[in-house]
């Protein structure tokens, strides 16, 4: 018997369910018959294979294979950089995961301290040490554009259902958008615009666990996009 | 004469009034505050991040580090010499004790969760009022750990059991308006993971006999429950959940 309705926020030590006929997933444990929540999260319910998950709604990003990410260059190795995640742990770069001809010891010529770049995780061993590349599609150094912080646990919502939420800001917009999995978000475009995929980006944020989002900021945008077109022309 | 009415008019079993809010410092990973008669507390939650000391660093799990501090205007007396006393170290330590055990770090090797419990305004059982909302607030950073602890402090003021002692009844003999019975009082601060009996702080102060120490930790237990429906609510309303 659960005790909660899909989508509700549970709170650790909070009995959840009961009965032995629960596989439970992340986020749960078990204490004889009752089975309870071990962090704040919505609790999520597969009904067809009696199966309760729960999805965080705080903390920090937990890095995986095959995420891509935004980091910043924290310091330099005789073959490679040394990223900062702003996560808990930090990533390495390898100079032969690099597309081009790095010149040997001038690494600093390539990627200096505190410029930004977007990698993909390609390796997370048991203790936590990341291995990242630049070998890829849509991986480079970020040169231009506006940058903002977000928490990690609500990227999914501004990414949306294969990737709506993303695909609505970067059309009505007109801007470059790449979304980094540990929470920051890149944006390039015309300096007015890039202030309102920002505005819609923390209003994804602040209102991430409700629904009918992609609704809501859409007509945001149209209102702000209209606004900057009639002051444009 | 036995202790027949309590000082301020609360009943045995009765706390004093409890206020509980989440996510009141902007800048922090998960913050809580925690109210409960005049004793204010505020905790903050920073991490898990990367340990800097890395002579403490554990290679098989995070680990956590509690720091409790009054503010030097804090006290109902004179002022608090600001920094660290043996008693504020003290009440670090049984905190960080407290969430040792609760909490479960084996996700973050070599990292640090830092809890920081200041005090604005304190009458009498500080210490459970930090771990109350030092809870909450680890709650709210996404820690992931076993529940949420309510922590209390019973005692025995004038041969009776009483629940959430003021600074009054602490030093009962001073402060009693009749002819008192016993010069003891005994103050013991209890932190309980709500509906089981499983006891994660215990201190005491004075004398008690087994018999209302064993009534005292029964009334603990329930107080600690209702501590937890508190918490429970604080947490849901960020969320604007309604119950």
């Amino acid at each position: 018997m659960i005790k909660f309705s899909e989508g509700s926020v549970v709170v650790p030590g909070e009995a959840v369910a009961e009965g032995k006929e629960y596989r439970i997933g992340q986020g749960f444990y078990r204490v004889g018959e009752k089975v309870f929540a071990s962090r704040l999260g919505i609790l999520r319910i597969k009904e067809e294979d009696n199966f309760i998950y729960l999805v965080p709604l705080t903390g920090v990003y937990n890095p995986r294979e095959g995420d891509t990410v935004i980091g910043k260059i924290e310091d330099f190795h005789s073959l490679g950089w040394r990223i900062d995640l702003f996560c808990p742990y930090s990533a390495m770069l390898m100079v032969r995961e690099v597309p081009g001809y790095v010149p040997a010891g001038e690494l600093d010529k390539v990627f200096d301290i505190g410029d930004l770049v977007c990698v993909k995780i390609t390796k997370v061993t048991n203790n936590k040490m990341i291995d990242v590349s630049m070998n890829g599609p849509g991986l480079f150094k970020l040169n231009e554009g506006r940058i903002i912080k977000i928490s990690s646990q609500k990227i999914p919502r501004v990414i949306g259902k294969q990737g709506s939420m993303v695909n609505m800001l970067k059309d009505k917009t007109g801007c470059k958008v790449i979304v980094g999995k540990n929470g920051l978000i890149w944006t390039k475009g015309e300096p007015k615009t890039e202030i309102i995929v920002n505005e819609a980006i923390k209003m994804i944020e602040d209102l991430s666990h409700t629904s009918g989002l992609t609704d809501r900021v859409a007509e945001m945008l149209d209102k702000k996009m209209e606004e900057y077109n009639k002051n444009k022309g | 004469m036995v202790y027949k009415k309590r000082l301020d008019g609360r009943k045995f079993d009765e706390l004093r009034d409890i206020e509980a809010k989440v996510g009141v410092i902007k800048n922090a990973d998960g913050s809580a505050f925690f109210k409960i008669g005049n004793t204010h507390a505020y905790a903050s939650v920073y991490g898990p991040k990367k340990l800097y000391t890395r002579s403490m660093q554990d290679p098989k799990s995070g680990i956590i580090t509690c720091k409790y501090n009054m503010m030097p205007f804090s006290g109902a007396g004179g002022r608090v010499r600001p920094g660290g006393n043996r008693r504020s170290k003290e009440i670090s330590m049984v905190t960080e004790n407290v969430f040792k055990d609760l909490i479960d770090l084996s996700e973050y090797p070599n990292a640090v969760v830092e809890v920081y419990i200041e005090l604005p305004q304190t009458d009498a059982g500080s210490r459970c009022c930090g771990i109350c909302a030092a809870s909450l607030a680890l709650a709210d950073a996404g820690i992931p750990m076993k529940s949420l602890v309510g922590a209390i402090a019973v005692g025995l003021v004038d041969e009776k059991v009483v629940v959430d002692l003021t600074y009054e009844e602490e030093h009962y003999p001073e402060f009693a308006k009749d002819k008192i019975t016993s010069e003891h009082v005994a103050d013991i601060p209890l932190a309980f993971i709500p509906g089981s009996d499983k006891i994660f702080l215990l201190q005491m102060d004075g004398v008690i006999s087994k018999k209302s120490l064993i009534e005292a930790l029964e009334v603990g237990k329930k107080a600690a429950d209702k501590i937890f429906d508190i918490q429970v609510k604080a947490l849901k309303e960020k969320y604007n959940v309604e119950e």
